[in-house]
């Protein structure tokens, strides 16, 4: 319970303190001492859960399963690492003149609030909270997607706030759906919003009502996590946006909304009795898996190549928990995992290659390799494993995923590995091009932090060779909650 | 129609439903509304309906926590947002801005097409629904439409953020209309929510107009993949 409270309360204060000490000297070192904190928590938190089992927490509104407490693992870490790396980087920044004292604070204190709203997402029990969480995640990072106040940086965050907002908004009807029907099961005052109420009766809930539910809820969400059609605002927000941002946003952010989408899946797959759900997610899974490959080649900002390239893993790993299933839905939580650790790592280099070369534009930054072997390699390596090349973790989760495809829809394997193709073709050519060659690109004014590049991608190589058994037993546990 | 039916509505039923029917009346108003200004107030007007018939509801069932609801509406729809509007737009000087819409008739027919639609896809939950609002969950549904079509047709920033308000309204008219409201912590939640998002793009709004010297949206498009 104390740990829980941690995990939420540490962000939330480190954010109130750097709202007011945000531009001192000090504050990237608070900004990372926060986060580590937060990163303490959670690790107490999951040994709590791995040796107790799952629980509810304050007066049931918070609750911890082995499918939530490994995302907010994840999310502590990866919270923990950007917050490394935007020390030099923010620094540079603030050298070039980019970012003014102010601005500095409000960066810091958004991004604790950030981490502390997606905490409240994963952990909490009502659907309603998960909403407001998730809405005021949208609200935060407009804030720092605008950080640098320039007209294409304004331009991306309001089209992420109509966007993500309007599509928010159907998720809420959603949510006012299945309150609906849970109330007519559960009462009024039974706490007809909360998930662990609702999943012991999944199977009286009206059928009609939850799969229109399921529609606003798939389409409001399923915007945030950047499905095709609506996946408009994400390369945008992530090519504007302050490079640990794009990292937390790549990595964090739509991995919560995926969540979202799953938690909803549950329930909606217990009253129906049907695949309804899976369907949905199958059929748009499949169409961001294929429509971004082919915007890859035309990209021509480093980031938004890679912002193309999460969209497109969001699209497989929706895919794979549209299959469901005990093995396709561990390769989803596998993929998410290795994706958001993988991705991550890969703004962390780019961010610095950008500082370096003075630009975003892939035809600039040439021969990192020759001024900076750990940044070219880190973004070489990066990009190798973000494209399925084994022996990384996504190669491991990529064929399994493959191969259930294989046995359960065959007609959509050719589609995947075409897709994958041309995303190899296109991105692997482009990152050749920035890493090898001539080198046009200056050293930084101050040393980069590179450790949380080589972490990741050593935990992704790890899970690409051995992943160990208590984290296959509770990504099992995870699936079987899925199903 | 048959003079039997309408005794079976009781008068508060019938208050609801007439609150509806403005509702929707004000969607359209919005929807082909050009001048900023008057937006401002239709937008005010909408939130007095929801907090008329939130408190109706209340009053007649006996559910305290929608008294609590209606409270926060008419603080925050009626009082607290078209102030923040007003003072925005005045302060931008464009308090006197009128849009051009092209097609106005077109999209009026859209917007019925819309209601049809949401009265189709609102069918099945009115007949499970035993609230004495239950009929207008398709119309609560077809306000939520056309904000959103508002939004579509609309170019410049403020008409935009009040057709986002104005969905935000018809979603709390389709939860006290289906449901008899959320639980107060997500109200209260979703409240703070609008009300810190009004915040944060008021501040947007001149740093939109000083970097493009313009609230048009139309003017941005700059970011593309070439």
């Amino acid at each position: 319970m104390i740990e829980l409270a941690f995990v939420l309360a540490a962000p939330f204060a480190t954010a109130l303190l750097l709202a007011l000490f945000g531009h001192r000297r000090g504050a990237a070192e608070i900004n990372s001492a926060g986060s580590l904190l937060t990163l303490l928590a959670a690790g107490f938190l999951t040994m709590r859960v791995i040796s107790e089992g799952p629980m509810t927490l304050f007066d049931q509104q918070f609750f911890v399963d082995p499918l939530n407490v490994f995302l907010i693992a994840l999310t502590a870490l990866v919270g923990f690492t950007t917050s490394l790396f935007s020390r030099p980087y923010m620094r540079v920044e603030h050298d070039h003149g980019r970012l003014s004292a102010a601005r500095l604070r409000l960066y810091h204190s958004m991004f604790q609030m950030f981490m502390c709203t997606m905490l409240v997402a994963l952990s909490t029990n009502n659907l309603g909270i998960l909403w407001v969480a998730m809405e005021t995640a949208t609200l935060t990072t407009v804030l720092l997607v605008a950080l640098y106040r320039t007209p294409a940086s304004l331009e991306a965050a309001w089209k992420y706030f109509i966007l993500c907002g309007v599509g928010i908004a159907q998720a809420l009807f959603g949510t006012i759906l299945v309150y609906f029907a849970a109330e007519r099961v559960l009462g009024h005052e039974g706490g007809a919003l909360l998930w662990t109420h609702l999943d012991a009766v999944k199977t009286q809930l009206e059928p009609t009502v939850l799969s229109l539910a399921f529609v606003f809820l798939f389409v409001g969400y399923g915007t945030k996590t950047g499905l095709v059609p609506l996946h408009n605002w994400l390369p945008d927000a992530h090519a504007e946006g302050p490079t640990p941002v794009s990292a937390v946003l790549s990595g964090l952010l739509l991995n919560v909304a995926l969540y979202a989408i799953i938690r909803c899946k549950v329930l909606v797959d217990g009253a129906l009795e049907t695949h309804f759900a899976g369907n949905l997610m199958i059929v748009f899974g499949l169409l961001t898996v294929v429509v971004p490959a082919f915007y890859l080649s035309r990209t021509k900002d480093v980031k938004r190549l890679f912002g193309y390239s999460s969209i497109e893993h969001m699209g497989l790993i929706t895919f794979a928990f549209g299959m469901g299933g005990p093995v396709a839905s561990f390769a989803g939580l596998l993929h998410m995992t290795v994706h958001s650790l993988t991705k991550s790592a890969i703004f962390f280099a780019v961010g610095h290659a950008a500082q370096m070369a003075g630009t975003q534009i892939i035809d600039d930054i040439k021969g990192l390799l020759k001024q900076s072997p750990t940044i070219g390699w880190g973004l070489m390596l990066g990009t190798l494993a973000i494209l399925g090349m084994p022996p990384f973790g996504v190669f491991t989760s990529e064929f399994m995923i493959l191969t259930t495809a294989i046995k359960y829809y065959p007609w959509a394997t050719p589609i995947l590995l075409t897709a994958l193709g041309v995303a190899f073709a296109a991105m692997f050519g482009k990152v050749q091009g920035m890493v090898f060659g001539e080198p046009s690109v200056q050293p930084l004014s101050h040393n980069p932090a590179l450790l949380p590049v080589f972490i990741h991608l050593g935990l992704v190589l790890m899970l690409g060779l051995w992943i160990p058994p208590y984290l296959a037993d509770w990504y099992r546990q995870a699936a079987r909650l899925i199903g | 129609m048959n003079p039997s039916l309408i005794h079976a509505i009781p008068l508060s039923g019938q208050v609801i439903n007439l609150c509806a029917a403005i509702m929707l009346l004000l969607g359209f108003a919005m929807l082909s509304q050009r001048r900023v200004l008057t937006l401002i107030n239709l937008f005010m007007l909408q939130g007095l309906v929801l907090f008329v018939s939130t408190l109706i509801v209340a009053l007649t069932t006996g559910q305290s926590h929608l008294l609590w609801s209606a409270g926060l509406t008419l603080i925050l729809k009626v009082f607290a947002l078209p102030y923040i509007l007003h003072r925005l737009i005045r302060r931008l000087s464009v308090k006197w801005d009128i849009e051009t819409l092209l097609n106005i008739p077109t999209i009026m027919l859209i917007g019925i097409a819309l209601v049809v639609i949401a009265f189709n896809v609102a069918q099945p939950i009115s007949q499970l629904s035993g609230t004495i609002t239950r009929a207008t969950i398709g119309i609560a549904l077809a306000c939520v439409l056309l904000a959103f079509l508002m939004l579509i047709t609309r170019s410049k920033a403020v008409p935009q953020v009040i057709a986002f308000l104005a969905m935000e309204n018809a979603l709390f008219f389709a939860a006290t209309s289906a449901t008899y409201g959320m639980p107060m912590v997500v109200e209260l939640g979703i409240a703070l929510d609008v009300m810190v998002g009004m915040v944060i793009l008021g501040v947007f709004f001149f740093q939109i107009r000083e970097q493009f010297d313009s609230l048009d949206i139309r003017h941005m498009e700059r970011i593309r993949d070439e």
